[in-house]
């Protein structure tokens, strides 16, 4: 894989990361498996180091143009690491195929909702 | 009791990114549809929430060795670029089409969750969990 492709690569995802404020595992992580013949496990955790300046740079465009609510920024975020420890633990347990499934119909009405206004 | 529908909103969004499924994609939806919060702060919010459990998994990436970085520079070098330039052309665009095309986005992840193939051993912990 040539240099120049992951440079392209790299682009799109801090794009689309800066642009929706999430999804940039959603583009690099299949792109490192495709592409650069990662294994999934060490995608993911490379896509990890990757998209963590990528989102300090955002975060300091995001909150240079815009007030922010920082108490349920804290509530939120404590849940959440709580909630990711939760969600490693169950993923040892749930069967995953038709959770993605139930997943992507959710998001498709979320999304659905969005989009129409 | 806000607090508590917020602690609730964020236990579930990081249950379902710890499972391996963007934590973004249930986060900026459930602000923006249920708490009406403009897109651009749903999205900053979801920036944040993902620092203090990224830093946590890639700390115990790094000691276990999974993360490849040989890779990380030429990744990173135009990923600022691009993070800078998605960052400034969302916080200058109106909300709710900010919020429209997030919905399309949005639309292709679900699409994409929805029909991929399953693999064997798919993640295994909270650290494969990314935005």
């Amino acid at each position: 894989m040539g240099k120049s492709a992951k440079l392209i690569i790299g682009f799109a995802t801090g794009f689309a990361n800066g642009l929706f404020g999430s999804g940039g595992g959603t583009i690099l992580v299949p792109s490192m498996e495709k592409f650069m013949k990662i294994e999934t496990h060490k995608a993911h955790a490379t896509a990890l180091a990757v998209i963590f300046p990528l989102s300090v740079l955002s975060i300091f465009f995001y909150l240079r143009s815009g007030q922010l609510p920082w108490s349920e920024v804290l509530w939120i975020s404590a849940g959440g690491v709580i909630g990711g420890f939760l969600g490693a633990k169950l993923l040892n347990k749930v069967k995953t195929p038709w959770l993605h499934k139930i997943f992507g119909l959710f998001m498709a009405v979320a999304a659905m909702k969005m989009i129409m206004g | 009791m806000a607090w508590l529908l917020h602690i609730i909103i964020g236990l579930i969004s990081g249950i379902i990114s710890g499972m391996g499924i963007g934590g973004g994609t249930v986060l900026i939806p459930a602000l923006s549809i249920f708490f009406k919060m403009e897109q651009q702060t749903a999205q900053n919010i979801n920036l944040l929430y993902f620092i203090p459990t990224a830093i946590i998994a890639i700390s115990t990436h790094a000691k276990q060795g999974n993360i490849e970085k040989k890779q990380l520079s030429p990744l990173i070098l135009l990923g600022l670029a691009g993070a800078a330039a998605g960052s400034l052309i969302a916080v200058n665009m109106n909300a709710p089409l900010l919020r429209k095309l997030f919905g399309f986005f949005l639309l292709a992840m679900g699409a994409y969750e929805f029909f991929r193939k399953e693999k064997k051993s798919e993640g295994s912990s909270l650290h494969e969990s990314v935005q």
